[in-house]
């Protein structure tokens, strides 16, 4: 364990990634959250060269306590896979809690306060009564000025969808086309909620949640976890042939009432969270060769698009349209299939979206690899744009 | 007037700014602004974010100001469920500011993007409890 900290000089060194694991997303009432935790460390463990549990020093949860039924999840979940007495602490920005845990894990190991740090998104939100979610999902936006008008989730992004239509002529069959994509990805990927194309057509015709956005344009929630293991320059060597490295670790809030944005057709955490990253990285948006996005809804990813300078504002309806954001276009966007087929444990997204660059990176994609892609992003937002996370990775 | 009064279900019956309630109760429809350096504020704040003094007055909005953006919400989070489906539309206020309500008597049709709306106080009056609310409609 790095105990000595004040004599080590690691500030210089590069901090990346030796081992991932990622668990089936979906229904799992099968298993507990740190049942659910366990699958992917295990895997993660084992993916990485002779990298023993106990090498580990460090482990940082990132999850949203208010969907367990289980309090302080760290505790429940460092015990039970076998990582006590070990430091462990808990990150929460909302749907951005696992790229939250990933930066405070690059954080330790920079300062030299931590060699090694798993870090496990995990959630379980399918442990809660329907009741208790339709309460929950009563107060996601401002609860003081705006849920006691019965805002929902569906409801904030339908007030982008809505704008984002009048301001740039974008159509109900652009978005439509995001989730055509994404579950066309996702029928590739084993460890997806869904694992079945669906058709335009499809799309648009189902039931409508909060207009103009229908029931196959949001993302569903789920339980599951993902897990990556970060260690410096030093060390990562022993443990992979490959490490995966973090060039640049944007981070940006805005307000958390839609009353207080500058507009509703951007989301500005992700466009200054991408900016600091790319600034780090001494890269353009153009240099990204595969992308993981926050797709909770459809026009999220459009929004991304555009945030993240894969095409100039407006315009992402047009490169969905065009199928630059597939295997093959300009920038491929969420060839795991997103956050819409894989489903969205929120504490685990980030995390999973890491494994997947990692995982495309390596070249270890399969039927879904960008080939030769050696630059690759995460972009993970937390609630309607309070958090942005942007990490860029690179092989 | 207690702010417990605002909202059809309310979450925070404690703050600074509860005068907003007995305000909404007369008809009014009322922001703040700070006496330092003259920031609005629509929804009101007891504290300014622009240059931090916690002194601010009361005045009056006229309601008036034009649609941002709307939606018609058809799945509901507790406690909405008997009014769904209904319209929330975001309204930039005419002296700044921003809210967000039910569109009220406006044929889904007439809603339009950037229309002139007028922000209404309002009573739930087939309720006995006393609940604020306002509501955006024609103008
Ligand atoms: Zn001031």
């Amino acid at each position: 364990m790095a105990v000595n900290i004040f004599s080590k000089q690691v500030r210089h060194l590069k901090v990346g990634i030796v081992g991932i694991g990622h668990g089936k997303f979906g229904n799992r009432s099968d298993a507990t959250v740190q049942e659910l935790a366990f699958e992917p460390f295990k895997q993660a463990i084992e993916d990485t060269k002779n990298l023993r549990r106990e090498d580990i020093d460090a482990l940082v949860v990132g999850s949203v306590p208010e969907y367990h039924m289980q309090r302080s999840l760290p505790g429940v979940v460092a015990e039970y896979v076998g990582m006590n007495p070990q430091s462990t602490w808990l990150t929460e920005a909302a749907c951005g809690s696992g790229s939250a845990a990933i930066r405070t894990a690059y954080m330790a190991i920079k300062s030299g306060m931590h060699d090694i740090v798993a870090v496990i998104g995990v959630q379980k939100m399918r442990e809660l009564s329907t009741e208790e979610i339709l309460a929950l999902m009563g107060r996601v936006g401002d609860v003081q000025w705006e849920s006691i008008f019965g805002t929902t989730f569906p409801g904030y992004y339908a007030l982008y969808a809505n704008r984002h239509m009048h301001e740039f002529g974008t159509t109900k069959e652009q978005m439509a086309l995001v989730a055509v994509k994404n579950h066309h990805y996702g029928s590739m990927n084993p460890n997806a909620f869904f694992q079945k194309e669906v058709s335009l057509e499809r799309v648009i015709c189902s039931d409508d949640v909060a207009f103009p956005v229908n029931v196959l344009d949001c993302c569903a929630n789920a339980d599951g976890a993902a897990c990556v293991i970060m260690t410096n320059e030093t060390l990562a060597k022993k443990f992979v042939d490959t490490p995966i490295w973090f060039t640049g670790l944007g981070s940006a809030s805005a307000q958390m009432s839609v009353l207080r944005r500058p507009n509703l057709v951007e989301i500005p955490s992700a466009i200054e969270a991408a900016k600091q990253a790319y600034v780090q990285s001494g890269i353009k948006a153009s240099d990204i060769q595969v992308a993981e996005v926050h797709d909770c809804f459809t026009i999220a990813e459009i929004m991304a698009y555009e945030n993240l300078g894969f095409c100039a504002k407006g315009k992402g309806g047009k490169f969905i349209e065009e199928k630059q954001s597939y295997i093959g276009g300009s920038t491929p966007v969420n060839v795991d299939g997103g956050l819409k087929a894989k489903g969205h444990p929120v504490g685990a997204t980030g995390v999973s979206m890491t494994t997947e660059i990692v995982k495309q990176l390596r070249g270890d994609a399969g039927k879904r690899q960008v080939s030769g892609a050696e630059i690759g992003l995460t972009h993970n937002v937390g609630g309607i744009g309070q958090y942005t996370f942007v990490h860029i990775l690179r092989r | 007037m207690p702010f417990k009064y605002f909202g059809k279900i309310n979450f925070t019956p404690y703050t600074k700014v509860d005068k907003f309630a007995d305000y909404l109760h007369e008809g009014k429809l009322m922001g703040t602004q700070c006496t330092k350096c003259g920031e609005r504020y629509f929804p009101p704040r007891a504290d300014c974010l622009a240059c931090m003094s916690d002194s601010v007055e009361w005045v009056e909005y006229s309601g008036e100001g034009t649609l941002l953006s709307f939606t018609k919400i058809y799945i509901a989070p507790k406690g909405f469920e008997d009014i769904a489906p209904y319209i929330l539309g975001v309204v930039d206020l005419k002296e700044g500011g921003r809210l967000i309500s039910w569109i009220k008597d406006i044929p889904d049709e007439e809603i339009k993007m950037d229309m002139p709306v007028k922000v209404v106080p309002r009573i739930f009056e087939e309720i006995e409890e006393i609940k604020l609310y306002y509501t955006i409609e024609k103008p």
